[in-house]
């Protein structure tokens, strides 16, 4: 019970958070942090699929109301949320079959792999959807490699202060 | 029958992933169609008030830059008014107005994406229309799509969806002004007819082919020109006058002849 307050309450807070001052940072006009997908990343692992898909797709929605984006954050963070098993059995191999893995305590090589793979993934169904259009791919390329960079970094700072305090 | 029951079962995760997932593209695809946004957007109650909060904190922080800009454009038509030829005063009123102007300032601004929308503190009670102009003090800034009662919607020429007649000043060869997305000072002018004369730093304004914005209202500066593919009409970079991501208040347009002009086609 807990947990789930607390996760509902991190939730809420990312996204006003992105909403309010991550979203108008514009760093060289274009580079954004997107942090909200922090919670997608490392909500607890449970065996509940079909409620996590819907929930993140909510979680999306919603911030597809803050930003004026037309169902380009629900997409790319339902399909991270779909992913998501897959790569966390590519990546921790047993220990994930096991049910041992614990987010607060792993190891950095696999933990910055399954990130790194979470963050483009997203990046790459957002900025396609977004430009939507095949003759700017270019365009599309360019934005996801930085933004991700960008993501990717603050995604991890963030991991390294609500994970590791314990 | 009971193996297709058993196979959905089976395969639920990834069915409710496919349905989610045509929901979201679907959004995006009818948003690409038809240029116009049914549910999702910013303009809503909740989400305008929020923003409206967090506008009311943070204006204070831009007022210096906002008042210079005010006060500089107050110099320049105090300048057009005292050296007119004819004589009309201040506090005349106007009987019949052709475009009628209201103030407000931007709540939401954004300009990092390849479609930005910005949202404004006024809306129908305000006597805001859909497809009423908007400037700030120096130039185009874009074209109301959506309004409710107490906040309204833009789109900005900041957006890959967004076409305008234009022309230049010093001639009347005019093209259709657009933006491909890359850079947040540069926007196209195309379809300018070959023959037309160009120099760089020609001035660039609003043409009065549309019925949106009056004539001559500026939009930026000519930076770079070439024959586009078809060889026979030019394709030139724009520089705009406005400085979009930096934007407060701002002018709206509404047209009073609209409904008059639009009989004639019908």
């Amino acid at each position: 019970m807990n947990n789930i307050i607390y996760n509902l309450v991190l939730g809420m807070s990312l996204i006003f958070i992105q909403a309010l001052f991550l979203n108008n940072i514009n760093f060289l006009e274009f580079l954004n942090p997107f942090i909200y997908i922090y919670i997608i990343i490392y909500f607890p692992i449970k065996n509940n699929r079909p409620v996590f898909i819907l929930t993140s797709f909510i979680y999306g929605l919603l911030m597809d109301l803050f930003s004026d984006t037309h169902g380009i954050h629900s997409a790319s963070t339902l399909c991270i949320a779909y992913f998501r098993p897959y790569l966390l059995k590519l990546f921790f191999g047993m220990a994930y079959e096991h049910q041992v893995v614990k987010f607060n305590s792993l190891e950095l090589k696999q933990n910055i792999f399954y990130l790194f793979s979470m963050v483009i993934i997203h990046h790459i169904i957002l900025f396609s959807l977004e430009v939507f259009d095949l003759s700017k791919i270019n365009l599309i390329f360019q934005n996801v490699i930085s933004n991700s960079i960008f993501t990717f970094l603050s995604v991890f700072i963030l991991y390294e202060f609500l994970m590791r305090k314990s | 029958m009971q193996r297709i029951i058993y196979f959905l079962i089976r395969n639920k995760n990834f069915i409710l992933f496919l349905m989610l997932l045509s929901i979201s593209i679907s959004l995006n695809i009818s948003y690409n169609e038809y240029n116009k946004s049914k549910f999702i957007n910013s303009s809503n109650f909740i989400f305008s008030s929020l923003y409206n909060t967090k506008y009311t904190v943070s204006k204070y922080l831009n007022l210096e830059y906002q008042n210079k800009l005010l006060l500089e454009e107050n110099k320049n038509l105090k300048q057009i008014l005292f050296n007119s030829k004819t004589n009309f005063r201040i506090n005349e009123k106007i009987d019949s107005m052709d475009f009628e102007i209201i103030t407000g300032s931007v709540i939401k601004n954004s300009y990092s994406k390849s479609n930005n929308f910005i949202t404004i503190d006024r809306g129908s009670s305000d006597g805001i229309g859909i497809d009423n102009g908007v400037i700030s003090s120096n130039g185009v800034v874009g074209i109301i799509d959506k309004t409710t009662t107490n906040f309204s919607r833009f789109i900005s020429v900041l957006n890959t969806k967004f076409l305008l007649n234009a022309k230049f000043k010093n001639s009347n060869y005019f093209g259709v002004l657009s933006w491909n997305g890359k850079s947040i000072n540069q926007v196209q002018l195309k379809d300018v007819p070959k023959q037309a004369k160009v120099k760089i730093g020609d001035t660039i304004v609003t043409g009065g082919n549309s019925l949106i914005f009056p004539k001559g209202i500026l939009i930026g500066y000519i930076k770079s020109f070439k024959l586009d593919n078809s060889e026979n009409y030019l394709e030139l970079e724009v520089s705009l006058s406005t400085d979009m991501t930096n934007i407060e208040n701002i002018y709206i347009i509404g047209n009073n002849n609209v409904t008059e002009i639009n009989l004639l086609n019908e």
